[in-house]
This record gives C-alpha cells, sequence and structure tokens, in this order.
C-alpha cells in the first residue's frame, strides 16, 4: 500500500482546527486499523494541527503509509523553534492569555507526539518547523 | 450505562444541541485543558468543562464523546453552538460545577 495526502493549515484559524485530523481519523479507520492504534495517531495529529495553527504563520500535515509505517508530517512556515530543547519540556508554552483561555497552551503537544508515536524527529529554523512522526502498523 | 436522553430528564441539566440522544455515558471527564483532554478522555465519555470555545467540538468529535457538558452557566459562544450541530456534538449545559454534576450521577445510582 502506498497512499500519501496533504492537507494545508491556517495560521489562527480556530474555526477549522481539527478538521485536517478528523480527515486522518476518518481515513485510518476506513483501512480498519486498530481504535486505540488509530487514538495515538489522532492525538498526535491534532497537537500537529493545533501547533501549525498557534505558532506557526501556517503550513500543512501530510499523511504517508509506506510498507507497513504510517508517516505524519507536519510542515511550516516559521517563525520557528527557537530552543528545541525547552518546547519538549512538559508545561513549557509561548502561548498568549487569548489561547490559553481557550484551552490551549498546556505545554503538552510535543511531549505528547513524542509519547504517543514510535518516532519523533523534529528540525526546525526561522524558516519554518517539520515534525516527522511515525508508527510501524500495529 | 445511563444515556444522554436521562440527563437532560433532570432540570439541572439544558440541552444546547444535539440530536444523537440515545447515546450512552460511558464515565465521565473533567478537564479544562484541551492537551490534556485529548490525551486522557476515552469514548463516550461525557466531557464537563468550563470551555465554551468552538475547539471543543472539534475535541469531543475526535474522541467520539457522547456530550460535552457545560458546566457553571459558562456562557457558549454561538459558533460553538453552530459547529456542534454541524459535526452532530451532543453539548448539554448546567449551572452546577464538575463536583456537583459527579454527585448528582452519583445520586442518580
Ligand atoms: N510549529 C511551531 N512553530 C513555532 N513554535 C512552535 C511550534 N510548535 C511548538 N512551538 C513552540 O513550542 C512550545 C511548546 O509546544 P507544545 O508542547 O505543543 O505546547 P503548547 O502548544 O501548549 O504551547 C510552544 O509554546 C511554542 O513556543
Ligand atoms: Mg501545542
Amino acid at each position: 500500500m502506498n497512499i500519501d495526502f496533504e492537507i494545508n493549515i491556517y495560521h489562527e484559524d480556530y474555526h477549522n482546527a481539527g478538521s485536517a485530523s478528523s480527515e486522518i481519523k476518518k481515513y485510518l479507520t476506513q483501512l480498519g486499523l486498530n481504535p486505540k492504534f488509530i487514538r495515538k495517531i489522532v492525538i498526535s495529529s491534532y497537537e500537529a494541527e493545533m501547533n501549525i495553527v498557534i505558532h506557526s504563520l501556517g503550513g500543512k500535515l501530510k499523511l504517508d503509509i509506506i510498507g507497513n509505517h504510517i508517516i505524519l508530517t507536519s510542515i511550516d512556515k516559521g517563525p520557528g523553534i527557537r530552543d528545541i530543547k525547552m518546547a519538549l519540556t512538559e508545561g513549557f508554552s509561548t502561548a498568549s492569555k487569548k489561547v490559553r483561555e481557550m484551552g490551549f497552551g498546556a505545554g503538552m503537544g510535543l511531549p505528547n507526539m513524542k509519547k504517543n508515536s514510535d518516532k519523533f524527529e523534529i528540525k526546525s529554523s526561522p524558516k519554518g518547523t517539520i515534525v516527522r512522526l511515525s508508527w510501524v502498523i500495529e | 450505562m445511563m444515556k444522554v436522553r436521562r440527563l437532560i430528564e433532570d432540570p439541572a441539566f439544558e440541552l444546547v444541541t444535539g440530536r444523537d440522544l440515545d447515546r450512552e455515558i460511558k464515565d465521565f471527564y473533567s478537564g479544562d485543558l484541551l492537551s490534556w483532554v485529548m490525551s486522557h478522555a476515552k469514548e463516550n465519555n461525557a466531557w464537563c468543562t468550563v470551555l465554551t470555545h468552538v475547539n471543543i467540538v472539534a475535541v469531543s468529535a475526535l474522541l467520539n464523546l457522547s456530550c460535552i457538558i457545560i458546566c457553571e452557566d459558562a456562557e457558549i459562544e454561538l459558533a460553538t453552538i453552530e459547529k456542534a450541530k454541524k459535526e452532530n456534538v451532543n453539548v448539554v449545559k448546567t449551572s452546577l460545577n464538575t463536583v456537583e454534576v459527579i454527585q448528582k450521577m452519583i445520586s442518580y445510582g
């Protein structure tokens, strides 16, 4: 099997936020994968999606299935993460007060992606951030 | 197990929107931090929160929760109600706080 799709995500588009993850969930459900396994991917994609909405200038989520691997890639247009080590610390967040009032900014997004994936890679520069998550299909 | 319908028969709860009232509630979850809810709430939970922003609908739909219970008379944004209708997410409101909701559920037995 070899599928891939991409979904664009826009800065501060709270109204549609979550719809990319919803597409991903629908797709994985159609494939008949184990719901517990799907849950891990959906938790991760939601966090990645929200990070693009909240912290970036916009970007996209990409889902690839290659052989028995599922690969979720989040790519955005910047401004990047200044200190990745800090960003990976549970509870660390630069979210504004306004965003926190909406229930975001727990500082658990990147840690949750790491926890829920088999492999977690992150690269960032002022030009953009790439988070690549992968799973071996259970 | 109880259904969402049973909840709104109680005058303490009011249905804001929802068509799927025969959905079973399997345990309650309470939280106002979306990352926590996302990683801890389980399918068919009823979710007690004071968040009312449109993003609670996406979280509920992604986790396949049975309903959102907006506590303490928190004012619900119109966009949230519209999105919940569109996504077929049940939303209930109450003046009770989370602890009071749970106490009430225990009293139902
Ligand atoms: N795509 C991104 N672009 C820029 N900064 C980001 C991005 N993703 C995460 N960050 C930074 O890393 C921090 C931690 O992210 P995360 O763990 O998801 O927590 P939260 O989103 O709740 O702040 C964010 O507050 C932000 O400063
Ligand atoms: Mg985040």
